[in-house]
């Protein structure tokens, strides 16, 4: 349609739902119902376009599909999107998980509702775009739009402390990704595009990879967040309305990850070798430290946010072993951490809106008189532990199974991180879920509302079949995975070569 | 060429409006008092006109009266910016004047009189015809910035106003005669001949004192100290007319006159323009976080700014040039928009100017909280509005030219920055309702709005902008 493509139209439909809302006017309650049933209905014809992608997408191919380009601002900028292995797990990912985070906010969000659901909206797309994009210049406008949202997600809708966890969310990763646009500008100059295409078929300096890798890994690593740049999550996490944080912990993270492995590693693959111990470092320390972090925290939702930072950990450590496995698993570890971590918050979420607390001390017992949450809390803790059977231990096994073969003793520490994480899981759940009930405020305590169960049931689903049949995602990053690790030994083998021809 | 040919198709703007200025004055003389809404209506009438004359002319540039000034894409694109500032600034005044009983003739008249000053300086080509524009600008400037006549802030702004002005222009005059005395030539393009193949310390002495006394008029760091007292003191819809159409023309004659005059002591100008440019984000950035009233902060904004945009100039180069001229379109429709903002802010008739008032705003006027949230995010640089492709471009050019450590210093400031601007965004947002505003008149309603999607829409359809600017800096070089 008029020359645009469908990742367009996937990216853009949200907006569709923004220009109704516009039209609401009124807080009585049939606007309001219209405005939730409609913004539920963008996010889930944004799911169902974002299908037909996938049903028509070659799983066999590492090229980038779907691809459309047009002129933009002149001067070798390009409105270009398009998809690969990569990317294409993520567009799902982001349209899938929409409606449970709009279903999620369906009667806890009482007050401007209209611009709660404008904001996820354009959320949504900017999040889209972020993975769709194939200039650098519109990744960077996708990539820090994204933040205007959730800066007033957070801090409208947020907790106690929401100012602060707002600002303090917006700057970190606004220092980041300033820098790495300064190499953006700079690697604009050496190529004279910015299409990500030629940009990986382009070869930097060995000087100029060290700098380049530096300023992107400085947005990316505020983004995954890795250790010591971690400390907004917790924040922020605490902060957010569940929604919010759901969308922070499955996609926003994500875009770290996404990040390292659409540019750092293709696009550097000199400077990406020689920071891997970094990273490697880096990464078993988050490992470590955090899931001990984790285990004195006096928050759910704090504890959780912990807990993403260690996942990730597994996420940095497994992209920069460079092997199949490795990689593979690390981006299976994404997804997985997205469907699994949204849950946990979710799972938050519904004692956080029957109790308004979400102190650990708070609460104890529950099986008592939540029969189904408890079962449901206990699949997503043990998924997040990463339990055979959950898609949590694919992604972890593959990870350490690629570190193993990269570095023995990253994997050895690394490992010990999934001890830890059974140990402040089972203790998060030994303390909320059982136990005796002796709390007065707890007694009347109700179970899941046939509303939330419709939000567990495929998140249940989708944790358990991924578990069990990995395949489907696997080989959609397949392709991409072994083009990108033959394409890097063949440039490292090249400037080997270079240097004994010298 | 012959005179009236001169005039008519290189000269058209500044003879509409110097023409029409007399007739004002007589039409003022005239009626007295009850002359206000009539004189109003033709200034924008001439202003209008001028910028019609801009936009038409299709002949191509030359130098006229003798190399006294110049035409060319350059001074078009800065003039019909400047321009537009001044139309948008007088639409914004009339409701401030009335409601203050201000409504006098002399207003229309002084801010076409200062545009006019503006136009001839954007075209000045020699040392005479830029302390001529300069100076008619100025004097304008300090009687407009006094206006409040009976406020005392106001007549104080007007005081420093001029003390540290007169204190420009001798500098100015300084650095111009020690330029004639050592170059033996007042012309831009006299001067650049013969520095091109040596440089007497003299020539660089003069150059140094002809850069303090303009950056003073672009308010950059070290010569600010007059401007946030100035913004804060003098009337609001003044200083949306300094921090607008006066910033443009300021900053356009520094562009010119060094790439014109000084292409053989670039290194020497780089390090200069570096500085400036360095010292104003830093100080733009940090000595803003502690404002409460938001007329000062939108003038340390305004020297963060300025430092942002010469980074352009300090590429010294075409590209350079081309960034800091979208810089600018950009910079000039994020001010009207936000001074638009502020000149609505009254409460039960009277006006108010803390950051504190806006409490809440996002409940009580959702529409303008909106629109001043996308305004201050688009200041702050973040994308997709269109603060962040006026850095993009300015940063581009210096990153082009090598200059990592300043496009570094640059984003960083920047970052700060973003603190205050969000500080705005969160009272409005976050903080509990402060008393509703009143009803903001049409003009400025319109001109917030207009702004705002122009900001949002420019990377849809980016290209006039960008195409224009581009001719523009093509001509300087």
């Amino acid at each position: 349609m008029f020359g645009f493509g469908i990742l367009t139209g996937v990216t853009f439909l949200p907006l569709v739902g923004v220009a109704f809302l516009l039209t609401q006017k009124g807080d009585d309650e049939p606007t309001l119902r219209n405005i939730r049933w409609a913004t539920l209905a963008t996010t889930i014809a944004t799911f169902g376009l974002s299908l037909v992608v996938w049903s028509r997408f070659d799983t066999t191919s590492a090229a980038f599909q779907f691809v459309e380009q047009k002129d933009w601002l002149g001067s070798g900028l390009l409105y270009k999107l398009g998809v690969d292995g990569f990317s294409m797990p993520f567009v799902l990912l982001t349209t899938f998980l929409m409606p449970f985070a709009i279903l999620a906010s369906w009667e806890s969000v009482q007050k401007r509702v209209k611009e709660y659901m404008i904001a996820f909206l354009v959320l949504e797309t900017l999040m889209i775009g972020v993975f769709c994009a194939l200039d650098l210049v519109l990744f960077y406008l996708f990539f820090e739009g994204g933040l205007i949202p959730m800066f007033l997600i957070i801090g409208i809708w947020g907790g106690k402390r929401r100012v602060y966890a707002s600002f303090k969310f917006f700057l970190y990763t606004l220092v980041g990704s300033l820098l790495m646009l300064i190499a953006i500008l700079a690697m604009y100059g050496k190529a004279g595009t910015t299409d990500i295409t030629v940009l990986l078929t382009t070869e930097f300096s060995k000087e100029m990879q060290t700098w380049l890798w530096l300023a992107f890994f400085a947005s990316f690593a505020v983004k995954m967040p890795m250790w010591p740049v971690h400390t907004w999550l917790p924040d922020a996490h605490v902060e957010a309305p569940t929604a919010g944080s759901v969308i922070l912990a499955a996609i926003l993270l994500k875009m770290g990850g996404y990040g390292f492995i659409r540019f750092s590693l293709p696009m550097f693959p000199d400077a990406s070798t020689h920071f891997a111990p970094l990273i490697y470092a880096l990464s078993v320390i988050a490992i470590v430290y955090t899931s001990l972090v984790a285990l004195v925290q006096e928050d759910i939702k704090k504890l959780i946010a912990y807990s993403s930072v260690a996942h990730m950990g597994y996420v940095t450590m497994g992209l920069f072993t460079l092997n199949a496995q490795g990689m593979q698993g690390a981006i299976f570890q994404m997804i997985s951490h997205g469907f699994v971590s949204g849950a946990l918050f979710l799972c938050v979420g519904v004692i956080y809106d029957r109790m308004h607390t979400r102190e650990i001390a708070a609460y104890g017992g529950l099986v008592n008189r939540m029969p189904i949450y408890a079962f449901v809390f206990m699949l997503f803790t043990m998924a997040n532990v990463g339990l055979p059977g959950t898609t949590g231990f694919i992604g972890e096994f593959l990870a350490l199974t690629g570190a193993f073969q990269a570095n023995s003793w990253v994997a050895l520490i690394a490992t010990s991180g999934v001890v830890f994480s059974a140990a402040y899981a089972l203790y998060l759940y030994r303390r909320v879920i059982f136990g005796v009930l002796d709390k007065a405020s707890l007694k009347n305590i109700v179970d899941l509302t046939p509303r939330e169960i419709a939000i567990f049931t495929p998140l249940v689903l989708i944790t358990i079949y991924y578990g069990l049949q990995p395949g489907p995602i696997l080989n959609a990053t397949q392709a991409s995975v072994d083009n990108l690790i033959q394409t890097h030994t063949a440039l490292l083998d090249a400037i080997k070569l270079a240097a004994a021809g010298q | 060429m012959p005179f009236f040919v001169q005039l008519a198709h290189h000269f058209l703007p500044e003879t509409i409006l110097a023409i029409g200025v007399l007739v004002l004055i007589l039409i003022g003389a005239w009626r007295g008092e009850r002359g206000f809404g009539l004189v109003d209506e033709m200034a924008v009438g001439l202003l209008s006109l001028a910028l019609v004359a801009i936009a038409l002319s299709s002949t191509p540039g030359a130098s006229i009266f003798d190399g006294a000034y110049i035409d060319d894409g350059f001074s078009r694109f800065m003039k019909a910016l400047t321009l537009i500032g001044a139309i948008v600034s007088i639409l914004m005044s009339v409701d401030w004047l009335q409601r203050n009983g201000l409504e006098k003739f002399e207003y229309p008249v002084l801010i076409i009189l200062s545009t006019l000053g503006m136009l001839l300086l954007i075209s000045a080509d020699n040392l005479i015809a830029l302390y001529l524009g300069l100076e008619l600008m100025s004097l304008a400037l300090y009687v407009m910035a006094a206006f409040a006549r009976d406020d005392g802030k106001s007549s104080e702004a007007g005081l420093k106003y001029f003390v540290l002005g007169a204190l420009s222009s001798g500098m100015m005059l300084y650095g111009a005669s020690l330029l004639y005395g050592f170059a033996g030539t007042i012309s831009f393009s006299g001067i650049a001949a013969v520095v091109s193949t040596s440089a007497p310390i003299g020539v660089i002495f003069g150059l140094v004192f002809v850069l303090a006394a303009l950056a003073f008029k672009m308010s950059a760091a070290p010569f600010h100290m007059w401007t946030p007292d100035v913004y804060q003191g003098a009337p609001t819809p003044v200083t949306a007319f300094f921090a607008s159409a006066a910033k443009m023309a300021a900053v356009a004659i520094t562009l010119r006159i060094v790439v014109t005059a000084f292409p053989g002591v670039k290194d020497q100008w780089r390090q200069i323009i570096i500085f400036i440019s360095i010292a104003s984000m830093l100080l733009g950035s940090f000595a803003a976080i502690g404002q409460e009233n938001i007329k000062r902060l939108m003038a340390y904004s305004s020297i963060g700014h300025m430092g942002f945009a010469l980074i352009g100039l300090a590429a010294a180069d075409e590209a350079g040039v081309r960034g800091v001229a979208i810089y600018l379109t950009i910079y000039l429709i994020m001010t009207l928009g936000t001074f638009a903002a502020i000149l609505a802010m009254r409460v039960q008739g009277k006006y108010v100017e803390n950051v504190a008032d806006l409490a809440g705003l996002s409940r009580t006027n959702g529409w303008m909280a909106f629109f001043l949230a996308m305004l201050m995010f688009s200041l702050a640089g973040i994308p997709p509005l269109a603060g962040f492709f006026a850095k993009y471009y300015v940063l581009l050019a210096a990153v082009d030219a090598g200059l990592f450590g300043l496009a570094v210093i640059g984003v960083l400031a920047s970052a700060v920055a973003a603190y205050y601007y969000l500080r705005v965004v969160k009272v409005m947002y976050f903080d509990e309702p402060a008393p509703a505003f009143d009803r903001a008149p049409m003009a400025l309603r319109a001109v917030l709005a207009a702004s705002t999607l122009a900001l949002l829409g420019f990377w849809v359809y980016p290209s006039p902008v960008m195409d224009a600017a581009a001719a523009a800096a093509k001509s300087l070089f």
